[in-house]
Protein backbone atom coordinates (compact mmCIF):
# COMPACT_ATOMS: atom_id res chain seq x y z
CA UNK A 1 0.00 0.00 0.00
CA UNK A 2 1.33 3.92 -1.02
CA UNK A 3 1.88 5.69 1.75
CA UNK A 4 0.37 9.03 2.20
CA UNK A 5 2.28 12.08 2.72
CA UNK A 6 0.74 14.66 5.07
CA UNK A 7 -0.03 16.83 2.35
CA UNK A 8 -2.54 14.39 1.01
CA UNK A 9 -3.42 13.43 4.35
CA UNK A 10 -5.26 16.88 4.65
CA UNK A 11 -6.94 16.45 1.46
CA UNK A 12 -8.98 12.63 2.00
CA UNK A 13 -9.55 14.38 5.72
CA UNK A 14 -11.46 17.43 4.13
CA UNK A 15 -12.87 14.84 1.36
CA UNK A 16 -14.30 12.42 4.20
CA UNK A 17 -16.82 15.33 5.10
CA UNK A 18 -18.05 15.31 1.57
CA UNK A 19 -17.98 11.63 0.30
CA UNK A 20 -17.66 8.42 1.24
CA UNK A 21 -13.81 7.13 1.19
CA UNK A 22 -12.85 3.94 -0.04
CA UNK A 23 -11.47 1.16 2.24
CA UNK A 24 -7.98 1.96 1.39
CA UNK A 25 -7.89 5.48 1.83
CA UNK A 26 -9.28 4.80 4.76
CA UNK A 27 -6.80 2.20 6.22
CA UNK A 28 -3.75 4.35 4.59
CA UNK A 29 -5.33 7.71 6.75
CA UNK A 30 -5.41 5.56 9.90
CA UNK A 31 -2.02 3.92 9.42
CA UNK A 32 -0.66 7.34 8.84
CA UNK A 33 -2.65 8.97 11.91
CA UNK A 34 -0.82 6.63 14.14
CA UNK A 35 2.58 7.89 13.17
CA UNK A 36 1.28 11.45 12.43
CA UNK A 37 0.49 13.90 15.84
CA UNK A 38 -0.16 16.97 12.91
CA UNK A 39 -2.19 15.39 10.94
CA UNK A 40 -4.27 14.05 13.97
CA UNK A 41 -4.65 17.65 15.16
CA UNK A 42 -5.81 18.61 11.70
CA UNK A 43 -8.30 16.24 11.11
CA UNK A 44 -9.87 16.89 15.14
CA UNK A 45 -9.75 20.48 13.41
CA UNK A 46 -11.43 19.90 10.49
CA UNK A 47 -13.90 17.89 12.23
CA UNK A 48 -14.88 20.31 14.52
CA UNK A 49 -15.38 23.32 12.50
CA UNK A 50 -18.39 21.35 11.03
CA UNK A 51 -19.54 21.70 14.44
CA UNK A 52 -18.55 25.30 14.72
CA UNK A 53 -20.37 26.25 11.90
CA UNK A 54 -23.55 24.55 12.51
CA UNK A 55 -23.31 26.41 16.03
CA UNK A 56 -22.97 29.76 14.29
CA UNK A 57 -26.13 28.79 11.52
CA UNK A 58 -27.76 27.87 15.01
CA UNK A 59 -27.18 30.99 16.50
CA UNK A 60 -29.70 33.27 14.71
CA UNK A 61 -32.64 30.43 16.31
CA UNK A 62 -31.86 31.52 19.49
CA UNK A 63 -31.55 35.03 19.29
CA UNK A 64 -35.02 35.64 17.86
CA UNK A 65 -36.75 32.71 20.26
CA UNK B 1 -56.84 34.31 9.73
CA UNK B 2 -54.91 35.02 6.54
CA UNK B 3 -53.97 38.19 8.50
CA UNK B 4 -52.50 36.76 11.35
CA UNK B 5 -51.00 34.34 9.42
CA UNK B 6 -49.13 36.91 7.42
CA UNK B 7 -47.95 38.80 10.88
CA UNK B 8 -46.71 35.17 11.98
CA UNK B 9 -44.84 34.94 8.86
CA UNK B 10 -43.78 38.65 9.32
CA UNK B 11 -42.22 37.83 12.61
CA UNK B 12 -39.68 35.45 11.13
CA UNK B 13 -38.02 37.92 8.62
CA UNK B 14 -34.87 39.26 11.14
CA UNK B 15 -34.47 35.17 11.61
CA UNK B 16 -34.65 34.47 7.67
CA UNK B 17 -32.73 37.79 6.79
CA UNK B 18 -29.90 36.29 9.47
CA UNK B 19 -30.08 33.33 7.27
CA UNK B 20 -29.59 34.35 4.42
CA UNK B 21 -27.31 36.47 4.83
CA UNK B 22 -24.57 33.91 6.25
CA UNK B 23 -25.24 32.07 2.47
CA UNK B 24 -25.10 35.51 -0.36
CA UNK B 25 -22.92 37.45 0.75
CA UNK B 26 -24.83 40.75 -0.64
CA UNK B 27 -27.21 42.57 1.15
CA UNK B 28 -29.73 43.07 -1.49
CA UNK B 29 -29.49 39.36 -2.63
CA UNK B 30 -30.25 38.31 0.63
CA UNK B 31 -33.57 40.63 1.08
CA UNK B 32 -34.35 39.85 -2.01
CA UNK B 33 -34.68 36.02 -1.53
CA UNK B 34 -36.36 36.85 1.99
CA UNK B 35 -38.80 38.52 0.46
CA UNK B 36 -39.63 36.16 -2.23
CA UNK B 37 -39.91 33.65 0.27
CA UNK B 38 -42.42 35.83 2.80
CA UNK B 39 -44.48 36.08 -1.03
CA UNK B 40 -44.22 32.31 -1.78
CA UNK B 41 -45.13 31.24 1.83
CA UNK B 42 -48.35 33.81 1.86
CA UNK B 43 -49.10 32.07 -1.53
CA UNK B 44 -49.05 28.58 -0.46
CA UNK B 45 -50.60 28.95 3.37
CA UNK B 46 -52.34 25.64 2.49
CA UNK B 47 -48.87 23.98 2.34
CA UNK B 48 -47.90 24.79 5.94
CA UNK B 49 -51.61 23.55 7.25
CA UNK B 50 -50.99 20.60 9.91
CA UNK B 51 -47.35 21.13 10.03
CA UNK B 52 -45.59 21.40 13.47
CA UNK B 53 -43.05 24.59 12.86
CA UNK B 54 -43.93 27.76 10.88
CA UNK B 55 -39.84 28.78 10.91
CA UNK B 56 -38.89 25.22 9.56
CA UNK B 57 -41.37 25.30 7.15
CA UNK B 58 -40.39 28.84 6.16
CA UNK B 59 -36.42 27.98 6.20
CA UNK B 60 -37.30 25.08 3.90
CA UNK B 61 -38.68 27.42 1.11
CA UNK B 62 -35.66 30.10 2.06
CA UNK B 63 -32.72 27.29 1.39
CA UNK B 64 -34.51 26.67 -2.49
CA UNK B 65 -34.87 30.44 -2.87
CA UNK B 66 -31.39 30.36 -1.84
CA UNK B 67 -29.95 28.28 -4.21
CA UNK B 68 -31.90 29.59 -7.00
CA UNK B 69 -29.87 32.73 -6.56
CA UNK B 70 -26.81 31.33 -6.73
CA UNK B 71 -27.74 29.50 -9.82
CA UNK B 72 -28.96 32.95 -11.80
CA UNK B 73 -25.54 34.37 -10.42
CA UNK B 74 -23.30 31.52 -11.10
CA UNK B 75 -24.87 31.43 -15.10
CA UNK B 76 -23.53 34.69 -14.86
CA UNK B 77 -20.45 34.39 -13.79
CA UNK B 78 -19.97 31.32 -15.98
CA UNK B 79 -17.65 32.53 -18.53
CA UNK B 80 -14.98 33.45 -16.08
CA UNK B 81 -15.87 29.88 -14.54
CA UNK B 82 -12.44 28.22 -15.40
CA UNK B 83 -10.45 28.84 -12.58
CA UNK B 84 -6.84 28.94 -12.95
CA UNK B 85 -6.24 28.47 -9.25
CA UNK B 86 -8.19 25.52 -8.97
CA UNK B 87 -5.18 23.01 -6.87
CA UNK B 88 -5.24 24.93 -4.09
CA UNK B 89 -1.70 25.21 -4.31
CA UNK B 90 -1.33 28.41 -1.63
CA UNK B 91 -1.18 25.64 0.94
CA UNK B 92 1.83 23.94 -0.73
CA UNK B 93 4.39 26.45 1.63
CA UNK B 94 3.11 24.60 4.53
CA UNK B 95 4.94 21.18 3.36
CA UNK B 96 8.23 20.17 2.38
CA UNK B 97 9.28 18.68 -0.84
CA UNK B 98 8.24 15.35 0.49
CA UNK B 99 5.09 16.58 1.61
CA UNK B 100 5.69 16.52 5.16
CA UNK B 101 5.00 19.32 7.38
CA UNK B 102 7.20 21.96 7.81
CA UNK B 103 5.99 22.19 11.12
CA UNK B 104 3.45 20.31 12.64
CA UNK B 105 -0.37 22.02 13.71
CA UNK B 106 -0.33 21.87 17.57
CA UNK B 107 -3.53 20.64 19.33
CA UNK B 108 -6.50 22.98 20.15
CA UNK B 109 -7.26 23.58 23.48
CA UNK B 110 -10.97 22.32 24.47
CA UNK B 111 -12.04 23.74 21.52
CA UNK B 112 -15.81 22.59 21.97
CA UNK B 113 -15.69 25.15 25.04
CA UNK B 114 -15.38 27.79 22.72
CA UNK B 115 -18.36 27.17 20.76
CA UNK B 116 -20.19 28.53 23.76
CA UNK B 117 -18.26 32.07 24.02
CA UNK B 118 -19.88 34.64 21.54
CA UNK B 119 -16.61 35.96 21.28
CA UNK B 120 -15.34 32.94 19.64
CA UNK B 121 -18.34 32.82 17.42
CA UNK B 122 -17.88 36.20 16.08
CA UNK B 123 -13.96 35.59 15.10
CA UNK B 124 -15.38 32.66 13.47
CA UNK B 125 -17.46 34.68 11.40
CA UNK B 126 -14.90 37.03 10.34
CA UNK B 127 -12.34 33.89 9.22
CA UNK B 128 -15.54 32.89 7.19
CA UNK B 129 -15.51 37.03 6.11
CA UNK B 130 -12.14 36.52 5.10
CA UNK B 131 -12.59 33.35 2.49
CA UNK B 132 -12.55 33.85 -1.09
CA UNK B 133 -15.77 35.28 -2.64
CA UNK B 134 -16.51 31.22 -4.37
CA UNK B 135 -14.56 29.49 -1.94
CA UNK B 136 -17.16 30.58 0.92
CA UNK B 137 -19.89 29.98 -1.47
CA UNK B 138 -18.95 26.14 -1.96
CA UNK B 139 -18.49 25.82 1.70
CA UNK B 140 -21.61 27.53 3.24
CA UNK B 141 -23.83 25.86 0.79
CA UNK B 142 -22.60 22.63 2.14
CA UNK B 143 -21.97 23.19 5.77
CA UNK B 144 -25.06 26.01 6.17
CA UNK B 145 -27.11 25.08 3.90
CA UNK B 146 -26.74 21.59 4.44
CA UNK B 147 -26.25 20.40 0.58
CA UNK B 148 -24.74 17.18 -1.06
CA UNK B 149 -21.35 17.95 -2.77
CA UNK B 150 -22.91 16.75 -6.22
CA UNK B 151 -25.80 19.52 -5.82
CA UNK B 152 -23.02 22.06 -5.29
CA UNK B 153 -20.57 21.16 -7.94
CA UNK B 154 -24.02 21.21 -10.28
CA UNK B 155 -25.22 24.92 -8.85
CA UNK B 156 -21.98 26.36 -9.29
CA UNK B 157 -21.23 24.57 -12.85
CA UNK B 158 -17.79 22.69 -11.33
CA UNK B 159 -16.48 19.45 -11.76
CA UNK B 160 -16.72 17.40 -8.31
CA UNK B 161 -12.71 17.52 -7.98
CA UNK B 162 -13.15 21.22 -8.33
CA UNK B 163 -15.88 20.92 -5.64
CA UNK B 164 -13.61 19.33 -3.45
CA UNK B 165 -10.97 21.84 -4.21
CA UNK B 166 -13.26 24.88 -2.95
CA UNK B 167 -14.05 22.77 0.05
CA UNK B 168 -10.49 21.79 1.08
CA UNK B 169 -9.67 25.66 0.49
CA UNK B 170 -11.82 26.83 2.49
CA UNK B 171 -11.43 24.52 5.34
CA UNK B 172 -7.50 24.74 5.24
CA UNK B 173 -7.65 28.20 5.31
CA UNK B 174 -10.25 28.35 7.89
CA UNK B 175 -8.36 26.45 10.50
CA UNK B 176 -5.22 28.57 9.59
CA UNK B 177 -7.42 31.60 10.61
CA UNK B 178 -9.14 30.23 13.86
CA UNK B 179 -5.32 29.14 14.95
CA UNK B 180 -4.23 32.71 14.07
CA UNK B 181 -6.98 34.64 15.74
CA UNK B 182 -8.04 32.18 18.94
CA UNK B 183 -6.48 29.51 19.63
CA UNK B 184 -2.86 29.72 18.84
CA UNK B 185 -3.18 32.87 20.90
CA UNK B 186 -5.05 31.04 23.80
CA UNK B 187 -2.25 28.64 23.94
CA UNK B 188 0.43 32.02 23.83
CA UNK B 189 -1.13 33.29 26.76
CA UNK B 190 -1.24 29.97 28.80
CA UNK B 191 2.74 29.58 27.84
Amino acid sequence: MKLLSCKEVTRLVSQRQDRALAIGERVALRLHFAICEGCRNVNAQIDFLRRAVRRLSERGDEENR
Amino acid sequence: MAADFRSQIENQRAYLLRYASMQLRNPDAAEDVVQETLLAALAGEAGFAGRSNLRTWLTGILKHKIVDAIRRASREHAVEAGDPDADAGEFDPLFDERGHWREAPDAWESPDRALEQTQFLAALQKCLEGLPARTAEAFMMREHLGLETGEICKELGVTSTHCWVLLYRARMALRQCLEASWFGASRAKRT
